[in-house]
């Protein structure tokens, strides 16, 4: 019994029915133990149960689910075959494709500038929203890492939490303010990105993914346990928000207030959406520098050596400072969204920083299409959307969570936006290079 | 003098790869390295770069020994490789591709460059925006030879170029060394199993065998010799 149906001609019933029993004998056999039976709590002696009707139910649905999951496909793809030169065409769809992209990227920008003005009285939205972007600014710290330069790294948390102690330690202990600390602390964890890349030069693939998951653990050990440092367990709490330039947010005070100074009432929707676009604003940077890298030989250098190291070598590239490179950058981008994190809870422990937050960091990288920008900002989307929605589904949240990751990777295997944009235009070319 | 071996020992790890190379190629000149698969060639053309490293012996090139030299600052020097397999950036386009090439060039003469490299690679010119990886396997080699041309290298190393292609694009490929070397004054080493055409562009020839060099001398030469007939061209197609 195949999995998969060869892709010739339609297959018939009888074939897509074979298919669909094989499916429903494995649904039986895990149903048994996990659908059909059961045990209840019966005067503290626990007795077994049987389902089977609804075991029978269980399987049945399957069954069908199956047949109408093969005849959708099989649709789907007669419909795609049909479609003449579909290969011929592939050329000029990505020259679309890029174009879409670039429009999608600007309509998202402009949907990103006015939400907190549509929604300036829904708190919901707008925290959503600056989750969202934290995300997004992760994202896209790591898609240097990971999408632009080929270094799988699965403890991108620890530069996170880095940026975020650093600036919880600055402004608690030396008083030092969010504007003032965000270089510093960004400047942290770059050479954090250094000290984990130089024993990483020679390691690639799954043993870097190793190092780089026992790296991110050892940070969090760090401040777990390092009570006198980090707090330990407890975390570091009070930590000052950032302030309107100087102005607090606050409601009164001796002290000017923001909305004292600017003739408003007070709301505590101020910090709300000045938050958002300080998130908004340090995101568009980090955007705009890494497109911007991408485009000069010193970023093009990281795809090529993610496309190949031994050429890169030959054609005389230092690759030792390409890698180490690629992991400051992607980390200061890492600590600065570590930084914004700390000063939007106003608390922070390594509770925030565990395994699970590399993993959905680099969950939307590759969600997203590894080293696409706009990829990366709609898996942050998805990613914080659905366990959103999910609430209202409870218990079975992170359920949908992981049946929706598996959709989208089995529905686009690259990633939601796959095609790899090039850094220049021919028109660009001649036109003299940058 | 171009480039020089002097007694170049190379092992990988137990497995003595190259067993006291002397080897030299002068300025201007087009030299072939035949041999059998796992002679050492490669090895030969990597340990340039520090790739292994030399157990023992000398490598100088253009006048100074770069035996000891890390590789990026090697590949620095005006000397270019076009490894075996092609190695192209697969996802990136043609244009990036050769752009890579210039990295370490003087952006000055970018477009010059590339104007050049179109005139020799007419193909090049109209696939500038296609992904390298879905060239042909001929183009794919053209785009090779063009990134290593575009840091401007007075010697031109290639491992195998026509390893895989039809006839009429080993021919094309050959032209163009022949090409590089009498217009532009490239000095070419190459390696190759296709004895026939290799000997036939080359001035001069060097057959290796277990790591050792057996036969040396004129490339017209060796290719009228009974042992290189009866090694590496008959029973070839040494017609193509
Ligand atoms: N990295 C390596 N580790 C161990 N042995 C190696 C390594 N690279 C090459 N060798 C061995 O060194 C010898 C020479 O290999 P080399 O690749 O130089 O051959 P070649 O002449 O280029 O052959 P071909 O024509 O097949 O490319 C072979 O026996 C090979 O197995
Ligand atoms: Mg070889």
């Amino acid at each position: 019994m195949p999995p998969f149906v060869a892709a010739g001609d339609a297959p018939t019933w009888a074939e897509r029915g074979r298919d669909a029993a094989g499916i429903a004998l494995i649904a039986l056999l895990l149903g048994i133990p996990m659908i059909g039976l059961t045990t209840v709590d019966q005067g503290g002696a626990l007795r077994v149960l049987t389902r089977w009707p609804l075991l029978a139910a269980f399987v049945a649905a399957v069954f069908c689910g199956r047949l109408l999951l093969r005849h959708a496909l099989d649709l789907l793809k007669r419909r795609r075959r049909g479609r003449p030169g579909a290969a011929a065409e592939d050329e000029e769809s990505g020259r679309r494709g890029v174009r879409m992209i670039g429009w999608a990227g600007w309509l998202a920008f402009g949907a990103a500038l006015v939400l907190p003005l549509v929604f300036s009285d829904n708190r919901y939205v707008v925290d959503t929203a600056t989750t969202v972007l934290i995300y997004v600014m992760l994202g896209w710290g790591l898609n240097v890492v990971v999408g632009l330069a080929g270094l799988l790294d699965l403890g991108h948390a620890a530069f996170y939490a880095v940026g975020a102690y650093a600036y919880a330690l600055l402004s608690t202990q030396f008083g030092w303010g969010f504007w003032a600390a965000l270089p510093v602390a960004g400047l942290v964890a770059a050479v954090f990105g250094l000290a984990l890349g130089w024993p990483c030069l020679r390691l690639r693939g799954d043993y870097l993914a190793i190092v780089t998951l026992g790296f991110g653990e050892i940070v969090r050990v760090a401040l777990v346990n390092w009570t006198d440092f980090s707090g330990g367990p407890n975390g570091i709490s009070s930590i000052p928000r950032p302030s309107f330039f100087g102005l607090p947010f606050a409601p009164s005070g001796d002290a000017p207030t923001f909305a004292a100074s600017f003739g408003l009432e007070f709301s505590p929707m101020h910090r709300i959406i000045f938050l958002y676009y300080v998130i908004l604003a340090l995101s568009l940077l980090t955007n705009a520098l890494v497109s911007r890298l991408r485009r000069l030989p010193a970023g093009r250098a990281w795809e090529a050596m993610r496309e190949d190291e031994i050429a890169c070598r030959a054609l005389g590239m230092n690759v030792t400072n390409v890698k180490l490179s690629a992991f400051a950058l992607g980390a200061m981008l890492g600590g600065l969204a570590g930084v914004f994190f700390a000063a939007r809870q106003g608390f922070i422990s390594p509770e925030s920083f565990t395994f699970n937050e590399s993993a959905i960091i680099l969950s939307i990288v590759v969600l997203g299409g590894m080293g696409s920008q706009l990829g990366v900002v709609l898996a942050s989307l998805v990613l914080v959307l659905i366990p959103e929605i999910g609430r209202d589904f409870s218990e079975y949240r992170m359920l949908l969570f992981g049946a929706a990751m598996i959709l989208i990777m089995v529905w686009r295997p690259g990633g939601i936006l796959s095609r790899r944009e090039p850094t220049l235009r021919h028109a660009a070319a001649e036109g003299g290079h940058a | 003098m171009m480039l020089q071996l002097s007694g170049v020992h190379v092992h990988y790890g137990h497995i003595h790869a190259l067993r006291g190379i002397d080897l030299s190629v002068q300025i201007g000149e087009v030299v072939t390295l035949i041999g059998a698969n796992g002679a050492g060639k490669s090895t030969l053309l990597m340990s340039l770069f520090g790739q292994p490293r030399v157990s023992s012996g000398r490598i100088v090139f253009d006048g100074e020994d770069i035996t000891r030299l890390p590789t990026h600052v090697i590949a620095r020097r005006d000397i270019s490789l076009v490894p075996e397999g092609r190695r192209i950036f697969p996802r990136m386009t043609v244009m990036e591709n050769l752009l890579m090439g210039a990295v370490m060039a003087n952006p000055d003469n970018l477009e010059v460059d590339l104007k050049r490299m179109y005139a020799l690679f007419p193909i090049l010119e109209e696939r500038l925006e296609q992904r390298a990886g879905t060239l042909s396997g001929g183009e794919q080699q053209m785009l090779a030879i063009a990134r290593a041309l575009m840091a401007r290298p007075k010697l031109l190393l290639l491992d195998e170029p026509s390893l895989g292609l039809a006839p009429l694009y080993i021919k094309k490929i050959f032209q163009t060394l022949r090409e590089l070397n009498q217009n532009y004054g490239v000095t070419i080493l190459l390696i190759e199993q296709n004895a026939h055409h290799a000997l036939r562009v080359a001035h001069r020839g060097y057959v290796l065998q277990h790591g050792r060099i057996v036969m040396t001398g004129a490339g017209r030469d060796l290719l009228a010799s009974a042992e290189v007939r009866a090694a590496y061209l008959e029973g070839g197609n040494p017609g193509n």
